[in-house]
C-alpha cells in the first residue's frame, strides 16, 4: 500500500511524455512566484501603507459629486413628493422600480460567487469574492433607496414590516410587494453577515500590521478579538459554510420574488410563469457584467493582475455568455408566448414593444443583450480585458433597457385605448438614477481605501506551500 | 507589542452583544408605549377654553339634554357646537354679571362666535359620522366617556384606528337600546344577551373595509 502513495511523477513523468497542448493546461488562479508574505504584503499595503493613486482621488471626487446629486434629488423628493417623477397615469411604476430591479440584479453576482462557487469548491472565486460581495452590499443599498423613497413618506417606511400597531393593520401578505420586503431585507442581512464574517481574519491581519494608533484600535474592534487559534478557525469555517448554505437559496429566491412583482399582476407582458428563471438568469448576467466593469479597472489601478488573473476574467466572461443566452432565449419565448397565446392583448403588447413608440429601446435591448454577449464565444475576446470590459458595458446598458422594456412599455398601453399614454423619466428621475450610481461608487471607493479588496487569508491558501501533497496526483488517485 | 485592548474588553464586548438584544427590545417597547400613551393620543387631557364651560354643571346639574346644544348629532356627521345664542337663552337671565361669562356676552353683542378649542380631532383622512352611530344605538358615553362628570371637556378615548375597529369588529359588545343613547349613566347588566339581540334588531353590520372611514 505504502508504495502506491508515491507521487505519480516519480513513477512516470506524465506531462513531459504526453506533450499536452498548451490550451489544455489549466491557467493559474494565482500567478506563480507568490508566497504567504508577498500576498499579505501586497494586499494589506494597499490599505495600510501605499498612498492612494491619483486616479483614486479623481474617482472619489467624481462619485462624491454624484452622491451629492442623489442627496439633492432625495431632498427635493421629500419636500415636494413623488410628483417630481415622471410616474403618472397610466405608467405608475417607472424609474423607481426599474432602477430597483436593475440594482438588485447587479447584486446577484456577489452571492453567487461567494456562496455557490464556495460550495462547488471553485478556487477561482477566491480573489474576486470579497470584491463581489462588497459590490453586492452597495448595490443592495442603492436598490433599497428606491422602494424606501417611492412611498413618498419615507419616515413611515417601518409600516412595511409587520408589527403590532395602533391601526391593527398588517401588511398585505398576499402581495408580492411585501414578499419583496422580506426577500430584500433577508438578502441584505445575510450578504452583510457573509461579507463581514469573511473579513474578520483579514481585519485581524490589518490590526496587527497597522502603524497608527487609531488604525490598530478600529481594526482591532472590527476584528472582534480574532487571534487565529485553531478553535477560532474551526468555528470560523463552520460559520462560513453555514452562511454559504443560507445564502445559496437566496441567489434564486431574491430575484424570483422580485419577478413576482410583475408575474403576479395580470398585465400582458408581466403575467407569465417563466419570469422567475428569466429574472434570475438576468440577475446573474448583470452581476457578472458589473463585477467585470469594476474588476478590470481596479486590478490595473492597484496592480492586482497577479491575483485577478486573466483566467478569472475569462471565467466571468463564460458565465456572462451562458446566462446571456438564457436571457435571450427568454426574449424569444416571450415573443412565442405572445403569439401562441392567441390573446389579442398579449399579441398587441409584443408588437407594441417591438414596433411601438418605444421601438428604439427594444432594438437597443436586442443589440446589447442578444448580440453583444455572443462576442464571448471567441477565446481571443474572452481573454482580452479590453473586450470583456466593452461587452460588460453593453450588458450593463442592456439590462437597464430590459427593465425599461418590461415596465413602462407594458403599462403605457393596456386593455383600454382611451387610457393609453406615454412615459418619460424627468430630470429628477435621472438625478436619482445617476445619484444612486454615485452612492454605489462612493461606497466602493471607500471600501478599497479602508478594507482589503481581496481576501488575504484565502489567497494564502492558493500558494503552493499551502497544500504540498494534495495538489500532486497520487498513484491511488490516478488509478 | 503591547496589547491593544485591556482584558476587560472581553467582558465588555460580551455584555454589549447580549445587551444590544435587550436594549433594542426595550427601545421598541418604549416606543410602542409612547404611541399608545395620552402623550400621543391626547386622551384625558383637558383643553384650555375661552370660557370654562362645564358639562358637569349643565348636563348633570341642570339636566340639559345633549341635543339642546349639539343639535345636529342625530342628523349629520357633525354633532354641532352651540352658538352663543343658545347660551344666552339662559345666561341672559342667570349669572348675568359673572366675569367668567364676559366672553359669552361680548360674543353675543358683537356677533363674533366664541372660538372653542377642539377636543376631539380625527385626522383629515378619516371620515366620522355621528348620525349613524346614534341611529344604531351607540351611546355618547361609549365614546366620549362620562361627559356629565367633566368640569372641563377632555377626550376620553384614544381615537386610534385600533379603537374604532375594536367596536366595528364586535359591535355587540357596545350597542345599547336607542332610547338609552343620551343616558350618561346607562350600564348594561346583561350585554351578552341584549348585545346580539340589538345587533340583529338594528341590523348592525361589522364595517371594517378601509373605505368605510378612508375615502
Ligand atoms: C349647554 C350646552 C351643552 C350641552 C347640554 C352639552 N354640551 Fe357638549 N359642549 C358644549 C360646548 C359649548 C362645548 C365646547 C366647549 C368644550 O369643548 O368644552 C361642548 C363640547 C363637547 C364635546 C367636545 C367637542 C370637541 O371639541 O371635540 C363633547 C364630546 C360633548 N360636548 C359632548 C356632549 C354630550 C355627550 C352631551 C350630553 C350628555 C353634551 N355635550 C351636552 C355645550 C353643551
Ligand atoms: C339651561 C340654561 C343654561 C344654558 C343654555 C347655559 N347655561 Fe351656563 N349656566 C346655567 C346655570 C343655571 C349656571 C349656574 C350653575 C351653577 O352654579 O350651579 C350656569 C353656569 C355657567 C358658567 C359658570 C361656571 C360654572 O360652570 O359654574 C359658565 C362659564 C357657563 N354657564 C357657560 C355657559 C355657556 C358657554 C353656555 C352656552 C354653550 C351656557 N352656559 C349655556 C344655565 C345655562
Ligand atoms: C362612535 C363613537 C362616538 C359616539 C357614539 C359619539 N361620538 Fe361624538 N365624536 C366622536 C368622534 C370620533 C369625534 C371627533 C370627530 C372629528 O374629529 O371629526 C366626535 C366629536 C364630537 C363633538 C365635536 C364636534 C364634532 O362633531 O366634531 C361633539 C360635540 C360630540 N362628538 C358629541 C357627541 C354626542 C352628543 C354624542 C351622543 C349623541 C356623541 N358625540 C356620540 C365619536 C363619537
Ligand atoms: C362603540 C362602537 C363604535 C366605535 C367606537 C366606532 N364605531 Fe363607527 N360604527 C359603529 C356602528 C355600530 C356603525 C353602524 C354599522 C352599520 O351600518 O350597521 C358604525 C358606522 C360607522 C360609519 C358609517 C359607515 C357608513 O356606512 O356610512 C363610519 C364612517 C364610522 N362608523 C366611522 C367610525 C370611526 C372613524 C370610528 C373611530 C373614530 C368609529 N366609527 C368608532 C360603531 C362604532
Ligand atoms: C372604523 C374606521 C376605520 C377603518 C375601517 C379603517 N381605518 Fe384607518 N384609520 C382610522 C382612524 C380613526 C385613523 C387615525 C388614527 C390616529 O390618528 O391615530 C386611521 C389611520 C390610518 C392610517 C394612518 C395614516 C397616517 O398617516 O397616520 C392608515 C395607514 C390607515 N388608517 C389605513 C387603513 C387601512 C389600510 C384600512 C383598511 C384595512 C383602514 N385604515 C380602515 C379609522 C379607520
Amino acid at each position: 500500500m505504502a508504495t502506491e502513495q508515491v507521487p505519480i511523477h516519480e513513477v512516470r513523468p506524465v506531462t513531459q511524455e504526453l506533450k499536452i497542448p498548451a490550451r489544455f493546461i489549466p491557467q493559474p488562479v494565482l500567478e506563480p512566484g507568490h508566497t504567504y508574505s508577498s500576498i499579505t504584503d501586497h494586499i494589506s499595503s494597499i490599505v495600510l501603507r501605499r498612498k492612494m493613486p491619483l486616479i483614486w482621488y479623481v474617482g472619489m471626487g467624481l462619485s462624491t459629486i454624484l452622491f451629492l446629486v442623489l442627496l439633492a434629488a432625495i431632498g427635493q423628493l421629500i419636500i415636494v413628493g413623488v410628483g417630481i417623477w415622471g410616474i403618472n397615469h397610466p405608467v405608475a411604476w417607472g424609474f423607481d422600480i426599474l432602477n430597483f430591479v436593475w440594482w438588485i440584479g447587479i447584486g446577484h453576482a456577489g452571492t453567487l460567487i461567494s456562496a455557490i462557487l464556495l460550495l462547488l469548491r471553485q478556487e477561482w472565486r477566491t480573489s474576486i469574492n470579497r470584491f463581489a460581495e462588497a459590490m453586492t452590499l452597495f448595490a443592495v443599498a442603492s436598490a433599497g433607496l428606491y422602494p424606501a423613497l417611492h412611498t413618498g413618506r419615507p419616515w413611515y417606511d417601518f409600516w412595511l414590516f409587520p408589527y403590532p400597531n395602533t391601526m391593527t393593520l398588517w401588511p398585505q401578505f398576499r402581495s408580492p410587494l411585501i414578499w419583496d420586503v422580506f426577500a430584500v431585507s433577508t438578502y441584505a442581512t445575510v450578504s452583510f453577515l457573509f461579507w463581514y464574517t469573511g473579513l474578520i481574519p483579514d481585519l485581524a491581519t490589518l490590526r496587527d500590521r497597522a502603524n497608527s494608533f487609531f488604525g490598530r484600535k478600529i481594526y482591532g474592534m472590527l476584528a472582534l478579538g480574532w487571534r487565529g487559534s485553531a478553535k477560532h478557525w474551526y468555528r470560523y469555517e463552520s460559520a462560513y459554510l453555514l452562511l454559504a448554505g443560507l445564502s445559496t437559496p437566496l441567489v434564486l429566491s431574491v430575484h424570483t420574488v422580485v419577478s413576482f412583482d410583475f408575474a403576479v399582476a395580470q398585465l400582458p407582458g408581466w403575467h407569465s410563469t417563466f419570469f422567475p428563471p428569466y429574472f434570475v438568469a438576468g440577475a446573474v448576467y448583470a452581476g457578472f457584467a458589473m463585477v467585470l466593469t469594476l474588476a478590470i479597472p481596479f486590478r490595473k489601478i492597484f496592480k492586482l493582475e497577479d491575483f485577478i488573473t486573466i483566467k478569472h476574467l475569462e471565467n466571468m466572461g463564460k458565465v456572462m455568455l451562458a446566462t446571456g443566452m438564457i436571457v435571450f432565449y427568454s426574449y424569444c419565448m416571450e415573443a412565442f408566448f405572445a403569439f401562441y397565446s392567441g390573446n389579442v392583448f398579449e399579441k398587441y403588447m409584443y408588437l407594441n414593444r417591438a414596433t411601438g413608440p418605444y421601438w428604439k429601446m427594444f432594438a437597443m435591448l436586442i443589440i446589447c443583450n442578444g448580440l453583444a454577449p455572443q462576442l464571448m464565444w471567441f477565446k481571443r475576446l474572452r481573454t482580452s480585458a479590453f473586450w470583456l470590459f466593452v461587452t460588460a458595458q453593453f450588458v450593463n446598458v442592456g439590462m437597464w433597457l430590459e427593465r425599461f422594456v418590461i415596465i413602462p412599455t407594458s403599462l403605457h398601453r393596456d386593455f383600454l385605448p382611451s387610457s393609453w399614454g406615454m412615459y418619460h423619466g424627468t430630470r429628477w428621475d435621472w438625478s436619482m438614477f445617476i445619484g444612486s450610481i454615485g452612492l454605489f461608487l462612493f461606497l466602493l471607493f471607500l471600501f478599497v481605501r479602508f478594507l482589503p479588496m481581496i481576501s488575504i487569508f484565502e489567497m494564502r491558501t492558493l500558494v503552493p506551500e499551502a497544500h504540498p501533497i494534495a495538489d500532486e496526483p497520487t498513484v491511488e488517485k490516478a488509478i | 507589542m503591547a496589547q491593544i485592548f485591556h482584558r476587560s474588553t472581553n467582558t465588555l464586548s460580551r455584555v454589549t452583544i447580549f445587551g444590544a438584544v435587550f436594549m433594542i427590545g426595550f427601545v421598541l417597547w418604549v416606543i410602542g408605549g409612547i404611541v399608545r400613551s395620552p402623550y400621543a393620543t391626547d386622551q384625558g387631557i383637558a383643553r384650555e377654553q375661552p370660557v370654562p364651560f362645564s358639562h358637569q354643571h349643565h348636563v348633570a346639574g341642570l339636566g340639559i339634554d345633549c341635543r339642546y346644544c349639539h343639535t345636529s348629532v342625530e342628523t349629520s356627521n357633525f354633532a354641532g357646537i352651540p352658538p352663543t345664542a343658545t347660551c344666552m337663552n339662559c345666561h341672559a337671565q342667570i349669572w348675568t354679571s359673572a366675569d367668567m361669562l364676559e366672553p359669552v356676552r361680548a360674543s353675543y353683542s358683537t356677533g363674533k362666535p366664541i372660538v372653542w378649542s377642539r377636543v376631539h380631532r380625527l385626522p383629515d383622512f378619516v371620515h366620522f359620522n355621528h348620525s349613524i352611530h346614534v341611529a344604531k344605538g351607540i351611546g355618547c358615553a361609549t365614546c366620549h366617556g362620562r361627559i356629565d362628570k367633566m368640569a372641563l371637556t377632555y377626550q376620553a378615548s384614544p381615537l386610534t384606528m385600533q379603537w374604532c375597529l375594536d367596536c366595528h369588529r364586535n359591535p355587540e359588545r357596545f350597542v345599547r337600546p336607542r332610547d338609552q343613547v343620551f343616558n350618561m349613566a346607562y350600564v348594561a347588566l346583561n350585554q351578552e344577551q341584549i348585545g346580539p339581540k340589538l345587533v340583529h334588531e338594528y341590523n348592525i353590520q361589522s364595517l371594517t373595509a378601509c373605505s368605510t372611514c378612508h375615502y
